[in-house]
């Protein structure tokens, strides 16, 4: 049974591909942890801040995070969810219309802090596109960039400014968060897998 | 004039019953010799192997379209389409531009058709002036000068009163009234059969019993009138019924009906392709098949192309503005055999109801392959295989729902007055 | 799978409808922002041939590519080919020429926009034809009833009007029996379709009988010109027993919505309180209009042209 994916084409791995596990969800909740002091120490002004997750995978990672926060800067931290697909830049370069994800911007943009979440970044395409469409919402103050797994081979002068954890990898493997379909407390994890599917993280 | 043997077909010759193989050889215009073994005598020789030699068939019902119209057709291109189809006379219909309700009109027609066409052209002349169905044509001097019959087809006479006296009038002249029976108010704006198609398409419906009603309303003006009346292009059950019981009770009424509405239903439609558009239109699978039956058993006495050429230009507009109406002159064997195919009659009846009948309906020469009788023949090949496109045809038009389909069935060559006016490997010969 | 054009309700399976319908519900929300423009379309050319006036549904159509980031072209030939130089097919050539992302094609014959589309390389969008069929429209209005009630499936839909002459009726009654609906049809005899039944709906001639039970009321236009003499005698007679009021609206269900597909005429087929109040949806129907219609441009607009392994599908 596949399992929800959380990378940007919404696909499931292939049944039978040797699947290793990079992060486990201890792993995970221990990185979020870290993550979650390492935004409080950066910005001064935690009220001022806006997680913004990238669906499907930044889902889970955002509210847990925004859990985080409140628990080391008691301090309620409005989450959003901001699908990238309209703006994505290889749109009319497939056969396949991707289906487009939920979208739910509870607070206005302006002036705020917005950490952008995502689970793996590897070309930095996706981050990108996220970008576009935070600036159609409004003009934000500043905006940081959380992933999960950083994977490398960016294609754009993309940056992330907190990661749970650098995993070098071939650029025609594949990594994936799992999981990510459950509740609030159910397990995640992050796996490679080898050979690499179309249209995973970008 | 040279002879010309048509050797090695199967001779098929309603007007005695002959079914059986032979040669046929024809010499100055008439038919000289009919049988087996013919002998040459330096005649040009026709290969008829595997086909049937059949009596030149006579097409009761065609649009050649001059005067007026001649960017669709004209008479000498209506011609030579016409003996590609094995078609060696055909009547023409009078809705031209003018119509024909005059006698230099009929005269001019005579004329044309002498010079440029191929096959032997009769006119049917108006039956009402300018088919505005008010005032009755002169038909005696129609007559005298060479209409076969009379006919508003394109159009209905809607006023049973004045159909009345046309029918009464024309018995004075012998000759048939062909009636195109649709009643306009029951056809309204309707362009397809009414229907689960015409529902489906959203294009308004053309009942079957517009054309039924006027079928029997002309059935019964001719029992009282004791004129010839002769239904164009059946198309519905109820119609077939309603000349069924007129024979019954000895009315004198005969009948037609296209290759079409015995091959094709209302589903060609479906694609919104104007080629399929017609009047009367393509009707249901009951009313095709009572078509069919009808045929059989002689309710239907002839096959008439209804051949009407249009424009690239007109056809290609809306649906509910493309003029109706489809060529039909080298198709119609190939679509007609299905009724043999299918068991439905034999190949006797089947050339009976191509030649003998129309022939016998216009009280023209014809329908024959006596000694002595005009030596026009039709070589059909009944099992040939071949692509039918437009394009290559004799016809100026190209509006036919078989474009592009495999066919069965073609005519290798045709005689008129015993000249090879056509083969199929050399094209139109003559003029 | 959807094809490459969008012709009618009838080419689509039920998934598809579901697919176009979860489009939709994204693109609403782009209608919630601030700026209501996404770069999806950016640098496309999406093209309103209209020969056939309409504001409400071109405007639709204008606002949809709009938002997101198409250009929008509007070309409204002459009516018909009486009397023009140039016919349509010979336009659509033209237009072919000048290679469009996709063409949105109205007009008042039957079949045109399918006559177009096997002229046109570029995806052609039905935003209706004669008779025949308004994909759109039955689609916004499924998303309005799925809006309303959370489903469709096993919903009594009924449908009041001038049916033989109604695109809108057509593909609706398309699209509601695919999704699961029992559909009903209600008018003056002359205005039912031949056959009607071979559609798979059940034809009423008593409006209350068929209003009976229904979830949903589809209130049809009727057109003046069809009234008179006819097909029904007259406004007044119409309006007295087709015509729509609360009155009426009671032997359906207590929660029963009103619909019509606009614009109404006020007291003929619907009395004015339910033109403006609940449990009318026109409003929510046209606002849906220009979701949907975006969602139909994001899945048929701009997509390659025959890739070696797509085939024009989705």
């Amino acid at each position: 049974m596949a399992h929800a994916d959380a990378t940007g084409s919404g696909e499931a791995p292939r049944a039978g591909e040797a699947a290793r596990q990079v992060l486990n969800d201890t792993g995970i909740r221990r990185a979020l942890m870290r993550i979650a002091h390492e935004i409080v120490e950066r910005n001064e002004e935690p009220e001022a801040l806006y997680l913004v997750a990238i669906p499907n995978g930044g889902v889970p990672l955002a509210r847990m995070l925004a859990a985080n926060l409140h628990e080391v800067a008691d301090v309620g931290v409005a989450v959003g969810v901001l699908d990238t697909t309209l703006y994505r830049d290889d749109l009319n370069h497939r056969g396949e219309r991707p289906p487009l994800r939920h979208t739910e911007m509870p607070s206005a943009v302006d002036d705020r802090v917005v950490v952008l979440v995502d689970d793996v970044v590897k070309t930095g395409r996706t981050i990108r596109a996220a970008m576009d469409a935070l600036m159609d919402f409004g003009r934000p103050r500043a905006v940081q960039v959380v992933g999960l797994v950083d994977r490398g081979h960016r294609e754009l002068p993309i940056k992330l400014d907190y990661v749970g954890k650098n995993v070098p990898t071939h650029p025609k493997e594949s990594v994936r968060l799992r999981g990510s379909g459950g509740g609030l407390d159910a397990p995640l994890e992050v796996v490679l897998l080898g050979g690499g599917t179309a249209g995973e993280a970008r | 004039m040279a002879r010309v043997l048509i050797r090695g077909g199967r001779l098929l010759d309603p007007s005695t019953g002959r079914d059986e193989p032979g040669d046929l050889l024809a010499h100055d215009g008439a038919i000289e010799a009919v049988g087996q073994g013919l002998d040459a005598r330096g005649a040009e020789v026709v290969d008829a192997e595997g086909a049937w030699i059949a009596p030149g068939f006579v097409d009761l019902h065609t649009h050649l379209r001059e005067p007026g119209q001649e960017y669709k057709e004209d008479i000498a291109s209506g011609g030579r389409s016409a003996v590609a189809g094995g078609f060696t006379a055909v009547a023409c219909m009078a809705n031209t531009q003018p119509v024909n309700d005059d006698p230099a009109m009929t005269d001019f027609i005579l004329d044309r058709a002498a010079h440029d066409s191929p096959a032997r052209v009769y006119p049917v002349a108006a039956a009402t002036r300018g088919q505005q169905g008010e005032v009755m044509t002169e038909m005696s001097a129609l007559v005298a000068a060479g209409a076969v019959a009379f006919s508003d087809d394109g159009r209905t006479i809607m006023d049973a009163g004045v159909m009345r006296r046309v029918l009464q009038y024309s018995t004075l002249v012998h000759v048939p009234v062909i009636s195109h029976c649709e009643d306009r108010h029951l056809v309204g704006a309707g362009v397809v059969n009414e229907g689960p198609i015409s529902t489906r398409l959203g294009l308004p419906g053309n009942p079957a019993i517009a054309e039924t009603l006027h079928v029997i309303r002309d059935i019964e003006l001719a029992s009282l009138t004791g004129a010839h009346l002769h239904v164009a292009h059946v198309s519905t059950a109820d119609a077939v019924d309603a000349i069924r019981h007129a024979r019954e009770r000895g009315v004198s009424v005969t009948a037609e009906v296209t290759p079409h509405h015995l091959t094709l239903t209302d589903e060609e439609a479906l694609g919104y392709d104007t080629s399929t558009k017609v009047a009367p239109p393509l009707r249901s699978a009951a009313d095709r098949q009572a078509c069919r039956a009808g045929l059989a058993d002689g309710t239907l006495d002839a096959i008439a192309t209804d051949h009407a050429p249009h424009a690239q230009h007109e056809k290609d507009q809306e649906f509910t503005l493309a003029p109706p109406g489809m060529i039909g002159f080298e198709t119609a064997a190939a679509a007609v055999l299905d009724l043999v195919r299918q068991d439905e009659l034999t190949p006797l009846e089947l050339v009976r109801r191509l030649s003998t009948n129309p022939a016998r309906i216009l009280r023209r020469p014809g329908g024959s392959l006596g000694i002595g009788e005009p030596a026009d023949v039709t070589v059909l090949d009944p099992d040939r295989r071949w692509i039918y496109d437009p394009a290559k045809g004799w016809s100026k038009s190209r509006n036919s729902p078989w474009a592009g389909r495999e066919l069965q069935g073609r005519v290798v060559a045709t005689l008129v007055g015993g000249r090879l006016v056509y083969h199929v490997d050399r094209g139109v010969l003559v003029p | 799978m959807i094809g490459s054009d969008l012709l009618g309700i009838e080419h689509l399976e039920r998934s598809d409808i579901e697919r176009i319908l979860d489009t939709a519900d994204h693109m609403r929300e782009i209608g919630e922002r601030e700026v209501k423009k996404v770069p999806t379309l950016r640098g496309r050319t999406v093209v309103n041939l209209f020969f056939e006036a309409s504001t409400r549904t071109r405007a639709s159509f204008e606002i949809a590519g709009k938002r997101l980031s198409a250009d929008v072209v509007n070309f409204s030939p002459q009516g018909s080919s009486m009397g023009k130089s140039e016919s349509i097919l010979d336009t659509a050539r033209t237009l072919d020429a000048m290679d469009p992302d996709a063409v949105v094609v109205r007009h008042s014959t039957a079949g045109v926009p399918k006559r177009i589309a096997d002229v046109l390389a570029a995806p052609v969008i039905n935003a209706g034809d004669g008779a025949h069929e308004h994909p759109t429209q039955a689609l916004l209005d499924m998303y309005t009833v799925r809006q309303q009630k959370g489903r469709i499936d096993g919903l009594t839909v009924t449908i009041v009007g001038d049916i033989v002459h109604s695109r809108v009726a057509r593909s609706n009654i398309q699209g509601f029996l695919k999704m699961g609906a029992e559909v009903r049809v209600a008018a003056p005899p002359p205005m039912i379709p031949a056959a009607v039944e071979t559609l798979g709906v059940k034809a009423f001639t008593v409006l209350r009988e068929a209003l009976d039970g229904a979830d949903v009321v589809m209130a049809l236009r009727i057109q003046n010109e069809r009234l008179m003499g006819s097909y029904f005698p007259s406004v007044r007679e119409y309006s007295a027993t087709f015509g729509i009021d609360r009155a009426k609206l009671h032997y359906a269900k207590d929660d029963a919505i009103v619909m019509h597909p606009g614009p109404v005429n006020r007291g003929v087929e619907l009395s004015h309180d339910l033109t403006d109040d609940r449990p009318s949806v026109i409003l929510d129907q046209v606002r849906n209009g220009v979701a949907i219609r975006m969602a139909v441009l994001y899945l048929f607009a701009g997509r390659p042209r025959s890739g070696p392994d797509d085939g024009g599908k989705l």
